[in-house]
């Protein structure tokens, strides 16, 4: 579905991809995993095109990504969920899901999808007229999950949706996702929480300063004895 | 009583197209983070053509906005997509001195062919008054009041319920956010121009019947809409709207009680001190 090949980028002199290949099939949950600094968001930010590779190629079932703005990826079924929820803070809940279907196709299915996010984050029914801006860090995170579904993603792009949880919420999160999935929505997920990302992963990438270093399903990496040194504490 | 009262509704009056001013001003500012320094200038190209349509073809000012309005918009996304899109990320003073040259280039094109002559729009309505309750008001202010609040509800009504307008807020709020949600920033930029535009053209046009046009009269303008601006806070639409009544209404009270000619003093004082006591504006916050 997704096929990354021979990614490179760099932040003017500094380089922070190398080589990047990754793969993501129709289906799946696959997650990178990896430190602070590794390169993580800056490999998502390239595939939403909010930043242009030095070279390599990004295609989405067949279609070349690297020709396409950021709009039109999104129009493309490819919808990120930010790092830091970025939520449109003077808008209400409610205006902050309607901007999550913004996309002509997403339009027609806005009230059901509405209906569909309320059920998964009832919270966030509760709270239809609060304004962003005033939610709480988890809230927050559900609404960004939830207006990152109403535009009938293909592929969910999450960014570290687990940050700043609460462990109770944490583990919510990571059902909530595997729920998504199952209900027909491919994941790639960026995460520092690597127990809970390889727990429902099926396959993952290991990221280490701007390199793949490891790769496998998400039982072997959990296995794995670098991963569990490095990210485990075992 | 009288006269206190008369010089508020007068201010309240004026203060309408002071606030569509304000709001093209904050619009642009907002979505942009851009000062637009030829805004005076754009409101100024709005009188030449108000002028023109009234002189050749003999449109009444208030019917001429019909005219404005749109090719007003047009101009502004013109502008923005030749202009202002290439200095998004630049540095700001780059900004300001692209905007400042563009209401040069306006200001002069406009001495070339008009010089700098003094026109009036005489209308049958010009110096007219009508009276209620002992309290009398120029005709053409008070109409034009109409037409500013007519459009000022449209806008806001734009900008809250339609899909188009809220993208517009979303990209003022968080550009980046805007572009994950599949919105086209730079059309929305293109837009929020053109209504930027269109709303100081148009402003151009409703006070066309009581002053004088020429080509330098944009600059005066530029730094009221800049004080309305930040007394609302830079980029809040209801504080735009708020600013620019408060600044009419301080204009035309000092003129009354104090003399005409220190109104601008009294505007940019009332602007110091919301500087120093208040300075994120009226409203204390700075988005749409
Ligand atoms: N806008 C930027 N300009 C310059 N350097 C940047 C920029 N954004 C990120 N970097 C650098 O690029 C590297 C990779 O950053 P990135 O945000 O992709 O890391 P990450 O893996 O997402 O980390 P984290 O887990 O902390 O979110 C870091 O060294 C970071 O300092
Ligand atoms: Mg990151």
């Amino acid at each position: 579905m997704l096929n990354i090949d021979k990614l490179n980028f760099s932040y003017g002199d500094l380089k922070v991809l190398w080589d990047i290949d990754l793969e993501v099939n129709e289906g799946e949950i696959v997650t990178v995993v990896g430190a602070n600094g590794a390169g993580k968001s800056t490999a998502l930010k390239n595939i939403s095109r909010l930043v242009k590779p030095d070279s390599g190629a990004i295609s989405f079932n067949g279609a070349d990504l690297t020709k396409l703005e950021s709009h039109q990826v999104v129009e493309q079924g490819i919808v990120q969920v930010p790092e830091g929820r970025k939520i449109f803070p003077e808008m209400t809940v409610r205006e902050n899901l309607r901007m999550g279907s913004f996309i002509q196709s997403a339009r027609k299915d806005r009230d059901a999808n509405m209906e569909r996010v309320f059920k998964l984050f009832p919270r966030l029914k509760e709270r239809e007229k609060q304004l962003g801006g005033t939610m709480s860090g988890g809230e927050q995170q559900m609404l960004a999950i939830a207006r990152g579904l109403m535009a009938n993603p293909r592929l969910l792009l999450m960014d570290e949706p687990s940050l700043g949880l609460s462990p109770l919420l944490v583990k919510n999160i990571f059902d909530i996702i595997a729920e998504i999935n199952r209900q027909g929505v491919t994941i790639l997920l960026v995460e520092q929480n690597v127990y809970q990302s390889l727990r429902i992963a099926h396959r993952a990438y290991v990221l280490e300063t701007g390199r793949v270093v490891l790769t496998g399903t998400g039982e072997a990496l959990l296995n794995d004895e670098h991963v569990k040194k490095a990210f485990l504490g075992m | 009583m009288t006269v206190f009262l008369q010089s508020l509704i007068s201010g309240i009056l004026i203060g309408g197209v002071y606030a569509l001013i304000g709001i093209g001003l904050t619009i642009i500012f907002g979505v942009m983070r851009v000062i637009n320094f030829a805004h005076g200038d754009i409101m100024m190209i709005g009188m030449y053509l108000t002028y023109n349509l009234f002189t050749l073809a003999g449109i009444d000012p208030f019917v001429s906005i019909l005219v404005t309005i749109p090719l007003m918009f047009l101009f502004g996304g013109f502008l923005q997509k030749l202009f202002i899109n290439r200095v998004l990320g630049a540095l700001p003073q780059n900004q300001i001195l692209l905007t400042i040259g563009l209401g040069l280039i306006m200001s002069n094109t406009m001495m070339l062919i008009y010089t700098s002559d003094y026109k009036i729009i005489s209308t049958s309505y010009s110096s007219s008054s009508i009276s209620v309750a002992g309290i009398s008001v120029s005709e053409p202010l008070a109409i034009s009041f109409i037409i500013t609040a007519a459009i000022t509800a449209m806008l806001y009504w734009f900008l809250i319920k339609t899909d188009t307008g809220q993208a517009i807020r979303a990209t003022a709020q968080d550009r980046e956010a805007a572009q994950l949600m599949g919105i086209n920033v730079k059309r929305m930029s293109i837009i929020a121009f053109g209504l930027g535009a269109s709303l100081a053209g148009t402003a151009g046009a409703l006070i066309s019947p009581t002053y004088y046009i020429f080509p330098q009269i944009g600059s005066t303008f530029t730094l009221k809409a800049f004080v309305i601006t930040v007394l609302g806070g830079m980029g809040s639409i209801v504080g735009a709207t708020l600013g620019g009544v408060v600044i009419g209404i301080a204009e035309s009270v000092s003129a009354v009680y104090i003399s005409s000619g220190w109104k601008d003093v009294v505007v940019f004082v009332l602007f110091l001190l919301v500087l120093l006591f208040k300075p994120s504006g009226l409203m204390g916050k700075s988005r749409m």
